[in-house]
């Protein structure tokens, strides 16, 4: 009886849960990768105790893979010894940490999964609750398999209508963080309903789940349905038996209600998600780097939007056009399909798995002055390497346009 | 006592320390590079016992603990801002980083002599005459700021003593 996230911490606490209630749980899985495991070692070798149950614990390379630097090798080195060391058997590096968690099937509706990364969130899609934690209480959590939360409040995004051709739901979702605001759901759980999420396919669902974080949400849940079973059984290694629930007579701290009928593309502006207008306002402005990729738009429905769009075509001599799928299997699909021939006939780098541009790490890092267009979440200062470089935030359909023109194009006219 | 350094709202984790200095986990190294695209002279020129004050949802962004460690490193006694982001929030209660969450905050001005009683929750403001309350932190929050962070709380304790 209650929110979303009431629903999952009841049936995982065998009580009542009720928002403002702090409770410890048990979780399912304890998710970490190559940028943030060095400092849960750290943690965990202060604690002093054993690790509790090794399955339990995910490690990922994707921040930093393969290593552009000696650091970064000696970093994942560390990391190899010690999973050997702990007996850790769930190590990947097959791209972005948050889908190769769902592909591989840790995430499961009515889960509790913890990881030391803010996107963790993502997993609310498929109505499991996870959140981001720092890597102390990754360390901590090896450990003692719980974590604590304080039950949070859970704001209603009811989102009604059918987007219009070359509307997706990224677009949907700045509009939303535009309304919000950068700490519009601070402390708060969101909950997404309405006519159209229920008629949304589960890749641009994860999207609304993906950027809650980016409200300031503690999670981003959406009740699972015939969408998420099916899914789960066709894209991932879950295995069935899932639970199906949702709200029961929930009592929301806010209802936000959207039509999305009349959207049209969106986009955040430099250097602040919240930042956002019509993508119209701001066409025509020079694009230096256009970056498809991250856990928020590299699915292969994206890459398939963004290669309908590239097919045929050539990116401007002068913008680097970078398409990184969110894992090896997308990539596999993607090769298998085509896609992969469009981007590199169309003029694109095509980069491994991971998620290293994103975070200025390695593979699309920015120079002063320059300008990026890109599908990812964040676009702070600093974020993709110079601090004097500015970042733009789209759909993969805004990219794939914006790379063809060197300057940012409506989608549109290009479908 | 120490000086204020005032920032603004929504700091990021980026802002606080840049990701791609995130490679080590050297608490000194990473204090070198703290606000340095933002505010270059911060990490020379800070001294222990200093404060600092920002406005609304300080630390959004990534869930890397470096920030949380990069302000410890430099010295910091503690950071006030009106709301936190939470994972920083979190992460600054699990190594120990004292943080008080204080509305009226934002009247404090850069360079202000500030003097914080953490037990009492009291930041005082010299310069300009003028005492704030900070909010107080829940009961089971307050088990792991006083053992010095949540690594030292289960070198002691099971987690269970938490919540009970």
């Amino acid at each position: 009886m209650g929110t979303l996230v009431e629903e999952i911490f009841s049936r995982r606490a065998g009580r009542s849960v009720r928002a403002g209630e702090i409770i410890l749980l048990d979780v399912d899985t304890i998710m970490s990768h190559d940028n943030t495991t060095p400092l849960a070692i750290k943690a965990f070798r202060e604690i002093g105790k054993p690790i509790r149950n090794p399955d339990q614990i995910v490690i990922h390379f994707d921040h930093a893979y393969p290593a552009p630097n000696l650091l970064a090798a000696e970093n994942q080195q560390k990391i190899l010894r010690f999973m050997r060391e702990q007996g850790i058997r769930h190590f990947y590096h097959h791209g972005v940490c948050h889908q190769v968690m769902i592909e591989e099937g840790f995430v499961r509706p009515g889960g509790v999964v913890i990881g030391a990364d803010s996107h963790t969130v993502t997993y609310g899609a498929l109505g499991c609750f996870s959140t981001g934690l720092g890597s102390s209480e990754i360390g901590a959590a090896w450990v003692t398999g719980k974590c604590w939360f304080r039950t949070p409040e859970t704001i209603l995004i009811r989102l009604e209508g059918q987007t219009a051709p070359g509307v997706y739901s990224k677009d949907v979702m700045l509009y939303l963080a535009g309304v919000l605001g950068m700490d519009g759901a601070t402390y708060r759980a969101l909950e997404f309903e309405g006519s159209y999420i229920r008629n949304l396919p589960m890749h641009e669902r994860l999207v609304f789940s993906n950027m809650s974080v980016e409200l300031g949400a503690k999670c981003g849940l959406i009740a699972p349905d015939e969408i998420t079973l099916q899914y789960l059984a066709q894209e991932t290694r879950a295995q069935p038996p899932f639970e199906v629930f949702r709200a029961e007579q929930p009592r929301y701290e806010r209802v936000v209600e959207i039509d999305v009928s009349g959207l049209e593309p969106q986009i955040a502006c430099h250097p602040d998600v919240d930042q956002v207008k019509p993508l119209r306002e701001v066409e025509g402005l020079p694009i230096d780097e256009v970056y498809i990729g991250t856990c928020t738009n590299a699915r292969y429905e994206d890459l398939e939007i963004a290669a309908g769009i590239l097919r045929g075509r050539q990116v401007h001599r002068f913008t680097r056009v970078l398409v990184t799928p969110a894992s090896q299997t997308i990539y596999e699909k993607a090769m298998q399909n085509g896609l992969i021939e469009v981007f590199l006939q169309a003029g694109c780098t095509v980069n491994a798995p991971g998620c290293g541009a994103c975070l200025g790490r390695h593979g699309g890092v920015l120079a002063p002055g320059e300008r990026a267009f890109t599908t990812m979440n964040r676009n702070f200062i600093g974020r993709m390497g110079s601090s004097e470089a500015e970042i733009y935030l789209g759909s993969p359909a805004a990219a794939a346009a914006t790379a063809l023109e060197g300057r940012i194009t409506d989608p549109r006219k290009y479908l | 006592m120490g000086r204020a350094w005032k920032f603004g709202e929504n700091l990021n984790t980026d802002e606080i320390i840049p990701a791609r200095y995130n490679i080590t986990i050297d608490e000194k190294e990473l204090a070198a590079k703290a606000f340095c695209e933002i505010r270059p002279e911060f990490a020379a020129q800070v001294q222990p016992g200093d404060v600092i004050v920002a406005g609304r949802n300080f630390g959004c962004g990534s869930s890397r603990e470096h920030a949380a460690v990069a302000i410890r490193g430099t010295g910091v006694q503690c950071v006030i801002a009106p709301s936190f982001a939470r994972i920083f929030f979190r992460n600054a209660i699990n190594i120990g980083l004292p943080i008080l969450e204080c509305p009226q905050a934002v009247e404090i001005e850069d360079g202000d002599q500030i003097e914080v009683n953490l037990s009492r929750g009291e930041i005082r403001n010299l310069s300009q005459g003028k005492v704030y309350p900070a909010n107080p932190l829940p009961a089971f929050v307050l088990k792991i700021v006083e053992a010095g962070g949540l690594v030292r709380f289960l070198r002691e304790h099971d987690i269970e003593e938490l919540t009970s």
